[in-house]
């Protein structure tokens, strides 16, 4: 079993936590992994991208090539489209759908809907709703990896028990109000496929 | 030995704290930080005193590190490609000297400029000081790299270099550990002459280096970073190294190239693998992540000898990182592509944080400057290098650490007036205090803004070795104390702030105005850590 994963958003919505936690579940099995991210300059609002590639094989490069991504995941609508040209011909698109508009020129909203629902695979949700109904807007991104659950080669529960993990300092409310965020994110996924 | 999941950085870091580190010496710069701060964060390094306190600047850190492997310990010194510009002089010097303790000097270059206003290659830096070079493929060679740059350093009582671009830098992988070494005890050099470079040393010593640059060839044709992989299709060779060579492999699914393959990790160059390869080959491919070091190598000035094919010809591109799909293009493969990006895609760039104090100096500024033309705003390396960007557009340059102020002197030479300099807080104890000290000198008319956040902003909030400090070192230096003005850059002192910036831009003399609010981002840092306990859930 192979994943490349492409993670989008914005600086400090969340794309790494995302990352460590499929990565985390991926160390459970065995896998191999290569994550790739930037640093620097894309925290300060601009766009952040990061290279997720896990695999029962070695892997040998630390970036995944055009077209061959077998997900694209983004917290936000606008960055989910930025990737495309690595995303492989069956490959699905994870996104949210509520904007994160810190930019003067930010198309309008229905257009960037609109091509998203032109891709042949996708699933769009608003994240921030349904954690704002798991308990907190913050776990928005833990919504989205909820909604790529049935893509990620691993079953649900291997990604709670990584949830469990990455935030067993944080106390049991949290760490419930994350699972819950995943639930709901996965039922909509699953709803959708 | 256990099995950790490290970027290269980090791997760079835990590999120096495995083979015996008694010091860290480094300012910080993308894509070099994490390097410093995961010894900082590490506990085995505070119980083993293992020094890891932040330089003032590169050269200063350089030359921190030369003086502990002087006294016999091991030390590493980390910088971003142009911090090495910065270390240059005692960079190309400690070849000469030759080190005692174990010495290596970390530059992580930053090819297709992601946060670096060039992409220079270090390995040229390398090559120019005679010292051997390391370059690693993956994370697990980087941690490996340290402990056998730290011997080969003692072995032949040379500096090494360990070359990293941003991509190794920041990239996530598996790496195997192994037992810890003790540190070196102090010891100091036999030959209690090797450190005096006056010329009668230097001669001795530089012609020493020159006699181990063979033998240093001769370590890498046998080195295990160094590896001809044979291949049965000879029309082609192909020279890779560093992290090129992961992307080469992800074209062979079976990791099997049908080409002959030297990959190269060490240098000097292993000139009789190269021959061998130049002799079984018809043309020859050289793939490297930054300059065309190694192609104009073998190239030479007349290009006579085998096809040499890459960057200088074309059949890579000359600029930018390299990628899986550029080398697939490069050997004749079919290149991928996914779906096509919407024509209403827009640029998110990255811009100042909102509640940033630099907004506030930024607005006050442009209203102070309104009534004469643009260009005059001199400005430098940090977050406040955004201003050029809208809506505020307020500065004229960005070159290097601490030229706002040397740019601004050297334009009022020329005439310019009002002539302004901005610069963060950290940036002017890096480079910016000899630059004000030549102004003070000529009493060049001046204003030198110095953006006091408290912090080392852009790279993610390290200590600022100015906080506390800046009034003092303005004095010191000469700067009339009554035009040495603090302001807070918020949006009710406004007004004022226009007006101190204007008392200052008349004055006929060297004027610093210190806007001093603490970073959004630190304040957001240390609130959180504060209230951890009620911390707001977040993936």
């Amino acid at each position: 079993m192979k994943k490349d994963i492409i993670l989008a958003g914005v600086g400090g919505q969340g794309i790494i936590s995302i990352a460590s936690i499929i990565g985390f579940a991926a160390l459970e099995q065995g896998m191999h992994l290569k994550q790739s991210e930037i640093h620097g300059m894309s925290q300060r609002g601009g766009d952040v991208m990061s290279n997720l590639r896990i695999s029962h094989e070695e892997i040998a490069s630390d970036l995944i090539p055009f077209g061959k991504a077998d997900l694209i995941i983004s917290v936000e609508p606008l960055e989910s489209l930025r990737y495309l040209p690595y995303l492989s011909s069956g490959g699905w698109v994870i996104t949210n759908t509520k904007p994160f508009n810190n930019i003067p020129d930010y198309p309008e909203i229905e257009s960037v809907i609109k091509e998203i629902n032109r891709l042949p695979h996708h699933i769009a949700l608003d994240a921030d709703a349904l954690a704002k109904e798991a308990g907190s807007v913050k776990a928005s991104n833990t919504v989205i990896l909820g909604a790529s659950c049935p893509f990620l080669g691993m079953t649900f529960e291997m990604i709670e028990d990584a949830i469990r993990f990455i935030f067993r300092n944080k106390g049991d409310d949290i760490i419930n109000l994350n699972l819950k965020a995943l639930k709901s994110g996965c039922d909509v996924a699953q709803q959708k496929i | 030995m256990q099995k950790l999941l490290l970027l290269g950085d980090e791997a760079i870091a835990q590999g120096a704290l495995d083979a015996g580190l008694s010091g860290i010496y480094a300012y910080p710069g993308t894509p070099s930080t994490e390097i410093t701060e995961y010894i900082q964060n590490s506990k085995y390094a505070s119980d083993n005193n293992i020094h890891c306190t932040w330089s003032v600047n590169e050269k200063t850190a350089m030359e921190s590190a030369l003086g502990m492997s002087y006294a016999g310990k091991r030390a590493m010194v980390c910088m971003k490609h142009v911090g090495l510009n910065v270390a240059a002089d005692p960079f190309i010097n400690s070849a000469i000297t030759g080190a005692n303790g174990g010495l290596i000097v970390v530059a992580a270059d930053d090819p297709s400029m992601h946060s670096s206003q060039n992409e220079q290659d270090s390995r040229f830096f390398g090559k120019f000081a005679l010292v051997p070079i390391l370059e690693p493929v993956s994370q697990q060679e980087a941690y490996d790299m340290v402990r056998y740059g730290f011997d080969f350093s003692e072995r032949y009582g040379v500096p090494v270099l360990l070359r990293i671009t941003t991509r190794m830098a920041h990239s996530r992988s598996g790496v195997v550990t192994k037992d810890v070494r003790d540190q070196n005890k102090v010891h100091l050099p036999s030959d209690q002459t090797q450190f005096i470079l006056l010329p009668v040393n230097a001669k001795r010593r530089y012609r020493k280096l020159l006699k181990d640059h063979f033998l240093f060839a001769d370590e890498s044709e046998v080195s295990p970073f160094n590896k001809y992989i044979e291949g049965k299709d000879r029309s082609l060779g192909i020279i890779v190294c560093g992290i090129a060579y992961n992307y080469l492999m992800e074209n062979f699914p079976d990791r099997v190239v049908p080409f002959p393959v030297l990959k190269i990790g060490q240098y000097p160059m292993p000139r009789k693998m190269v021959e061998r390869l130049a002799d079984e080959c018809r043309e020859i491919l050289v793939a490297e992540d930054g300059y065309p070091l190694i192609e104009e190598l073998i190239k030479g000035y007349l290009g006579r000898g085998p096809k040499i094919k890459g960057r200088l010809d074309g059949t890579l591109p000359r600029d930018g990182e390299l990628n899986p799909n550029l080398l697939a293009v490069a050997l004749g493969l079919k290149d991928t592509n996914g779906f096509a990006v919407p024509d209403l895609m827009v640029g998110r760039p990255p811009s100042l944080c909102s509640g940033c104090p630099h907004i506030d100096t930024y607005n006050a500024l442009n209203e102070a400057l309104a009534a004469i033309p643009r260009g005059h705003i001199f400005s430098d390396i940090g977050c406040y290098t955004l201003g050029a960007l809208r809506p505020y557009e307020a500065i004229n340059s960005c070159v290097d650490m601490g030229a706002s102020v040397t740019m601004a002197k050297g334009a009022a030479d020329a005439g310019i007036l009002p002539s302004v300099a901005v610069i963060g807080d950290s940036t002017f104890t890096h480079s910016g205090m000899t630059g004000l000290l030549d102004a003070v000198v000529e009493k060049t008319p001046i204003t030198v803004i110095i953006l006091d956040n408290a912090t080392t902003a852009m790279t993610g909030g390290q200590d600022s070795a100015a906080t506390g400090r800046l009034e003092a070192i303005c004095k010191g230096i000469g700067v009339e104390e009554e035009h040495i003005r603090v302001l807070k850059p918020l949006k009710k002192n406004h007004e004022e702030n226009v007006r101190i910036i204007n008392e200052e831009l008349t004055f006929q003399g060297v004027s610093v105005i210190i806007p001093r609010r603490e970073c959004i981002v630190s304040i957001d840092k240390r609130m959180r850590e504060k209230f951890k306990k009620n911390q707001p859930a977040t993936a």
